[in-house]
């Protein structure tokens, strides 16, 4: 194990929740995309805090950060979709760019 | 030896549930494989020494997860895979961007200078993560908090259908709210 | 500091907490046959309605197993196996007497995932068999979850204030002198709710309750039921269990071992739950909800508070 081991890790779920989030027309599987980049963040955090500055707590701080933004963004993006399917049934990412038209 | 076997483990299984996420069919499937990624998420984080930080990621995320469930099933046309369909657009394109990206970033974390390790973890990082956060990170604390605050607010007013002028009439003077299931403190 | 408990602790554990929930379970048969159908005549009869829930469990071992269809198979299955290995997972930082299998810096926390492992393991089993009522008791232990997880957490979180520690065996010897539940008998209440609520159990089944056909366990035959349903006695036990080193002093108390005073208060906690169900009528989690997030959270808020400003005058 070494620090980069670990930041490869991050930056494989970091990329694979890219494509997700690029490709997927759902609104919800493009969160799960985003989740996953999220993911890797606190992988790359984690690897951090311990590999180069494991006295100081800021890289534990950072993953309490990115864990937090994880459950808002889900809980936005339901909120959004909710509010999106109840007023205009629209559930897609493509549908919702066609409603500025 | 063991710490090894157990990272490699982990790692795999984090990346290829992460590839199954948007592979398989089913939603829940989907919801369920992304757990399984995020749960070996938290077990490298407690791997790396972190003993509060990981069981607190298996924490919210199984709940996490348990929840999104119930709105894929919700918002998905298939939510059972039982009819196969694609709802994806500009595959070829999101895949050249993805593999640029690993590489920049592979590179980046190959080539960096990476500095090396100062100090050494104390012997409980949960104290001095809670110190912090109740210290010198006091800001991003509160900032978190009220962030929370602003988002359980904002989307309950998104999501909810029916507003106070909906429960309590249009003058707000009705006693008890009009709602169609009744809570249970007798209001 | 308790010491670690020896390796053959790992085996006893799922096989102890077993035979807790087949006692546990025998006495809830014989509690309901004596309201079904008078008080036992013979102790003979006490016995053989006590042995009830071990003739069900044979019974369910040979029973043909249901197949439903375009199941979802695996995450079904996943969702059955899920119930008792997170009662076991959660069991693993019980301390018996003053030693568990393992009491790891986060026990509480630990102990609080491994529980919210059944939130998916639930969901999960309602989702596998393809069944609109299985799926419909899925979907009410998710509602049920929100309700009571919140002030559950609010409650555990008050034993690991009073200690100043999260780690299982600190709590237990914060509880040298006084017991927890003397100066927090709020949080220590709101627990024993939210154990039954998490084991779906007594007042808290409607997720599997019978006007859904038995809900999340609609489909369930054979061994699968047998699994499931045992995983849910399992979590009962496990969960009654964990209120002991939280609230009532682990294995502190005058002139026996530690082990036997573990033993004497998780009966004592169990009988309570079991006798107690047969007061309270099922409720529906809609109104739990509300009276979780109006009540019981600002409750174990004050509740929290107080012990907050009391050991901060330590």
């Amino acid at each position: 194990m070494s620090l980069e081991l670990f930041l490869l890790l991050a930056a494989a779920l970091f990329s694979i929740g890219l494509f997700g989030a690029l490709t997927q027309q759902s609104i919800v599987m493009l969160m799960m995309g985003l989740e996953l980049m999220l993911g890797g963040v606190i992988v790359g955090a984690a690897a951090v805090w311990h590999y180069i500055a494991p006295a100081a707590a800021d890289g534990q701080v950072l993953v309490v950060l990115a864990v937090t933004v994880m459950a808002v963004e889900m809980v936005v993006g339901f909120a959004v979709v909710t509010a999106l399917f109840r007023s205009r049934e629209v559930d897609m990412t493509d549908m919702a760019a066609e409603l500025k038209e | 030896m063991p710490d090894e076997v157990i990272f490699w483990v982990l790692a795999l299984v984090a990346v290829a549930a992460g590839v199954m996420v948007f592979r398989f069919d089913s939603m829940a499937r989907a919801t369920y494989a992304l757990l399984t990624s995020l749960l070996c998420v938290g077990g490298e984080v407690l791997l790396l020494g972190l003993d509060y930080l990981g069981v607190v990621i298996v924490l919210m995320m199984t709940i996490e997860m348990a929840i999104m469930a119930v709105f894929m099933v919700m918002y998905m046309m298939n939510p059972a895979g039982l009819m196969p369909m694609t709802m994806v657009h500009n595959k070829k394109g999101a895949a050249a961007i993805c593999a640029a990206v690993f590489a920049v970033l592979a590179a980046g974390v190959l080539l960096a200078p990476w500095p090396s390790r100062r100090g050494r973890p104390s012997a409980d990082p949960t104290m001095d993560l809670g110190l912090s956060l109740m210290g010198p990170q006091m800001l991003t604390m509160m900032a978190l908090g009220l962030a929370l605050f602003a988002t359980i607010v904002a989307t309950v007013v998104l999501a909810t259908r029916r507003g106070r002028y909906d429960r309590f009439g249009d003058d707000l003077k009705a006693r008890t709210p009009d709602d169609a299931v009744r809570g249970g403190t007798g209001r | 500091m308790p010491d670690a408990a020896p390796l053959w602790a790992t085996v006893v554990l799922p096989v102890a907490l077993a035979v807790a929930a087949v006692v546990a379970a025998g006495f809830d048969a014989m509690l309901s046959g004596s309201a079904e159908r008078g008080p036992a005549g013979s102790v003979r009869e006490a016995g053989l309605r006590a042995l009830a829930p071990l003739r069900e469990a044979l019974r369910l071992l040979v029973q043909r197993p249901r197949r439903t269809t375009a199941a979802d198979r695996l995450l079904g299955r996943l969702g059955v196996v899920l119930v008792p290995v997170a009662a076991v997972l959660a069991g693993a930082v019980l301390p018996w007497g003053f030693r568990a299998v393992s009491d790891p810096s986060v026990g509480i926390v630990w102990f609080n995932a491994m529980e919210a492992l059944a939130w998916a393991a639930v969901w999960l089993a309602g989702w596998g068999p393809n069944s609109a009522l299985s799926l419909v008791g899925g979907y009410r232990f998710l509602a049920q979850g929100l309700a009571y997880e919140l002030p559950h957490m609010f409650a555990i979180t008050t034993a690991a204030l009073g200690a100043e520690s999260l780690r299982v065996g600190d709590v237990v010897a914060a509880q040298d002198g006084l017991w927890f539940v003397v100066w927090m008998p709020a949080a220590f209440v709101v627990y024993l709710l939210s154990a039954l609520a998490m084991s779906f159990w007594g007042p808290f089944e409607h997720p599997v309750s019978r006007d859904a056909a038995g809900g999340a366990a609609a489909e369930l035959a054979g061994v699968d039921r047998l699994v499931f349903l045992g995983g849910r006695w399992l979590l009962l036990v496990v969960t009654a269990g964990f209120s002991v080193p939280l609230f009532l002093g682990g294995g502190h108390g005058p002139l026996l071992p530690g082990w036997a005073w573990t033993l004497v208060k998780t009966v004592a906690v169990l009988a309570l739950l079991v006798a107690g169900r047969r007061a309270l009528p099922v409720l529906r989690m809609e109104r739990y909800m509300e009276v979780a997030w109006m009540v019981l959270v600002p409750l174990t808020l004050l509740q929290a508070l107080f012990v907050a400003v009391v050991v901060l005058n330590r």
